[in-house]
């Protein structure tokens, strides 16, 4: 096979995830929404409601609060952009995406939490009591859940012996029982909580709440309207994409594209839908089962979290 | 049937606070003080109550109109002060010593000189632009910062804001600032006939429609000299139960939403929408508005007992899907607790009361049907008491329903002359939120001459603020549900 047939198709499934991300991510939302709806009996929002909302967002004017400077601007730009990079060389559709050489676990990881600082910064922009409460409590829960995340990113590089994370995919493809080894199982744990704490569900934050002080993550967004509002919703919808599929991947990394044909493109786009739909389905379900943690409950939730990947880390190394 | 009759005494304003002692001494409790403008004199009426067994006694003072000042109570009830500080803005009586003479119900853009209740007062004057805010208490100290909260809402509730003192996440103070829903209630109810009152009484907090109709009728009935009949008591008993039903169970299912517990918020929404079918298949209104007038009580049908028994039984089901929720238990215990200690020092009344070990229910105290009743009481004061309570408030309330259902002979009993009329009358009746009370004084062509209405968010509202000493900040929608207290009723 040739450089350039690699190159062709390292690109195509890097453009494949980002559009992917970019569609996928708001449907997501959506989809999530539908079961919550479903389970308290109720018909739902259409699962295509939040791309509806971004495309009429998108056509309305830009408005600023009047003491905000030119972070509020700036912010969800930075939050998409940095989705959007991490999404691109993430192995999501294809172990081989464009870049996927630099896609060091700790290189995603921060580019997400590039996007988080970014949010918080916005939510501090305008000076509002509101906007400030949920920075302050966004940096208070994304600073209890980085330990766990990272060490449970440990954990599994400690298996494959690389932090590359495509390079960890295709070693869990020849290795498939490290899938349902403990440490494998352990890391699963941390970091579903994680991303349930990343992504601002219940039990850690309520997505759908109007009650503006208990909001963590909408409290960040008051100020914002309009394209910028979409913008804003657009990166964090990805990210949830992302953080959902990583996931997934990792612990259902089967039918990812590792060859270059096309139809193994087209499997690879096939599988990771749905295994992302498993995940959401799941964080769903946990929603629906769950109320939202008392907040000074949420340090003993991500505590335990970070336990979880101790363990990991420990089991993978007597195990390996 | 009833029991009581209500004393009046005509005191000088140097022999009134000797006296509001001696009955707040005898364990009374200061239902009601309404100000008149009698034109060339100022008149305030202070109604004591206690019971069982049922007992209802005014002080009437008469002050100067040119420069009323009258004896402060506030050194004796907390509420009294409350009432003083609405007679200061109302009516431009002057409380002497009173020791926190700050705005209640009138608000910053009002002229200061304009009391609207005053004969003299006119309409509503323009609102003053450059108003000095209300001047909150600041609290100083490293780390303490304030959090404005409202008058506007994100979600569908009524106006009013709050001001928070907070560090880190605890909450060190809060001050309510309501009123800003007035709507000139008690005017609206000077000069029309006594059934048209009716009309305005049933509006003054929506959700108890039926509460504050009934307490009204009742009202102008004392004041007719009208005796009701024993089936219009019982099915006034009904209908009042009736609307406690479908309150508390929205309360069950909101307190589960607060802590984002949607599912059993969800499954709490269809037992209140079974009620209101069943309030309007019952009475023609989903709200029970037009079934209560002066002298008489209509109802269509009467609520079946198998629809009752389909309620209780999901009804059961909602609950038990809430407290086996170990994260909602949690949630509920130990926040924002009232302490029965405070709760009888400020005059809380009602659920948040009893939730808080206060046995007082004006279904116990001021009965107007001839079963006895006997109140459900809890101790912590906590979230889960306040739940508890309306659980426990809708067994009871579900059960009398179906009692009384079978003992309705006739749907439409009316009454009959009693005795001689006379110029006043006092209704005081449950509602679900609390007790409800209602003055009014009727002139020589049978028109409403004054009407006063006292909802219990009245005396409720301050033990919000005490509850939530040291409650954290994301708490406070729980704790505010878990009291759901009315801020029409509170305005008028």
């Amino acid at each position: 096979m040739s450089a350039t047939t690699t190159t062709l198709y390292g690109v195509a499934a890097t453009l494949v995830q980002v559009v992917l991300l970019g569609l996928g991510g708001p449907l997501l939302v959506g989809v999530m929404a539908k079961v919550k709806a479903r389970a308290e009996g109720r018909v739902g929002a259409p699962v295509v409601q939040p791309l509806r909302d971004l495309r009429k967002l998108l056509t309305k004017e830009r408005l600023h609060a009047r003491h905000a400077s030119v972070v509020l601007p700036l912010a969800p730009m930075v939050i998409l952009a940095s989705t959007v990079v991490a999404g691109a060389i993430s192995p999501l559709v294809s172990t081989h995406p464009l870049l996927g050489s630099s896609a060091d676990i700790l290189v995603i990881v921060y580019l997400l939490l590039t996007g988080s600082a970014a949010a918080a910064l916005a939510g501090l922009d305008a000076g509002t009591a509101f906007g400030g409460m949920g920075s302050s409590r966004a940096m208070t829960i994304g600073a209890l859940a980085e330990p766990a995340l990272l060490v449970a990113v440990i954990a599994l590089s400690i298996q494959s012996g690389t932090s590359n994370l495509p390079s960890i995919m295709s070693s869990t493809l020849t290795h498939p029982d490290w899938v349902f080894g403990p440490s494998r199982l352990l890391a699963l744990g941390a970091l579903l909580i994680v991303v349930i704490a990343e992504t601002g569900r219940i039990p850690v934050d309520n997505p759908a709440t109007h009650l503006e002080l208990t909001m963590v993550h909408e409290a960040m967004i008051l100020e914002y309207a309009g394209p910028e509002l979409a913008l804003f919703s657009l990166g964090e919808a990805m990210r949830l994409g992302l953080l959902f599929s990583l996931v997934a991947n990792l612990f259902l990394p089967w039918g990812i594209m590792t060859d270059h044909t096309l139809l193994s493109l087209l499997l690879g786009t096939v599988a990771l839908v749905a295994k992302t739909l498993l995940v959401a389905l799941g964080v769903a379900l946990i929603e629906v089962r769950s109320a939202k943690l008392r907040l000074f409950r949420l340090p003993e939730l991500l505590a335990g979290g970070f336990v979880l990947s101790v363990l990991a880390v420990v089991t993978g190394l007597v195990t390996r | 049937m009833n029991q009581w009759r209500r004393r009046s005494l005509d005191v000088g304003v140097d022999e009134l606070h000797e006296l509001a002692a001696s009955y707040f001494a005898l364990g009374h409790r200061l239902a009601l003080v309404a100000g008149h403008d009698d034109g060339d004199a100022l008149r305030i009426v202070y109604v004591f109550t206690s019971g069982a067994p049922d007992e209802r006694h005014e002080l009437v003072v008469r002050l100067d109109a040119q420069h009323p000042t009258v004896s402060s109570l506030s050194d004796l009830s907390f509420s009294a002060s409350r009432f003083e500080r609405e007679l200061h803005d109302n009516f431009g009586i002057e409380p002497l010593n009173h020791p926190f003479l700050r705005p209640l119900v009138r608000h910053q853009h009002w002229p200061e000189e304009w009391h609207p209740l005053r004969r003299d007062a006119g309409a509503m004057p323009e609102h003053v632009r450059d108003a000095t805010p209300y001047p909150f208490i600041q609290v100083r100290g490293s780390g303490v910062y304030e959090i404005p909260v409202g008058p506007v809402h994100a979600g569908l509730i009524e106006p009013g804001h709050f001001r928070f003192s907070v560090v880190g996440e605890t909450i060190l103070k809060m001050t309510a600032r309501l009123w800003y829903v007035h709507r000139g209630i008690e005017r609206m109810f000077q000069g029309v006939e006594a059934q048209s009152g009716v009309e305005i009484a049933q509006r003054i907090s929506g959700d108890s429609a039926l509460a504050h109709s009934l307490a009204y009728c009742m009202a102008i009935e004392e004041a007719r000299g009208l005796e009701v009949a024993d089936d219009t008591r019982i099915l006034r008993s009904l209908l009042l139960e009736m609307e406690r039903l479908y309150n508390h169970v929205g309360d069950v299912g909101a307190l589960c939403n607060d802590v984002s517990y949607g599912v059993a918020n969800a499954r709490a929404l269809v037992v209140r929408e079974r009620l209101l079918r069943l309030n309007e298949a019952v009475t023609g209104h989903r709200l029970l508005r037009g079934s209560v007038g002066v002298g008489n009580t209509r109802v269509r049908t009467l609520p079946s007992d198998r629809e009752l028994s389909q309620i209780a039984e999901v009804f059961e089901d909602v609950v038990s899907l809430a407290l086996s929720n170990s994260v909602v238990v949690d949630r509920f215990e130990g926040t924002a607790a009232l302490s029965p200690r405070d709760a009888a020092a400020i005059g809380t009344v009602g659920v948040v009361a009893r939730a808080s070990g206060l046995r007082f229910d004006a279904r116990e105290a001021h009965p107007f049907v001839a079963d006895g009743f006997t109140p459900v009481v809890h101790e912590t004061g906590d979230v889960m008491a306040r739940f508890n309570q309306r659980v426990e408030e809708f067994r009871v309330s579900l059960d009398m329903v179906r009692r009384l259902a079978q003992s309705v002979k006739n749907l439409d009993a009316g009454s009959s002359p009693n005795g001689s009329p006379g110029r006043s009358g006092v209704g005081i009746v449950e509602g679900w939120r609390g007790v409800v009370v209602h003055r009014v004084e009727m002139d020589s062509s049978g028109r409403v001459s004054r009407a006063r209405t006292i909802d219990p968010s009245f005396f409720n509202w301050p033990a919000l603020s005490i509850a939530l000493s040291d409650t954290i900040v994301p708490d406070f929608p729980l704790a505010n549900k878990s009291f759901n207290l009315s801020y029409a009723g509170n305005d008028l």
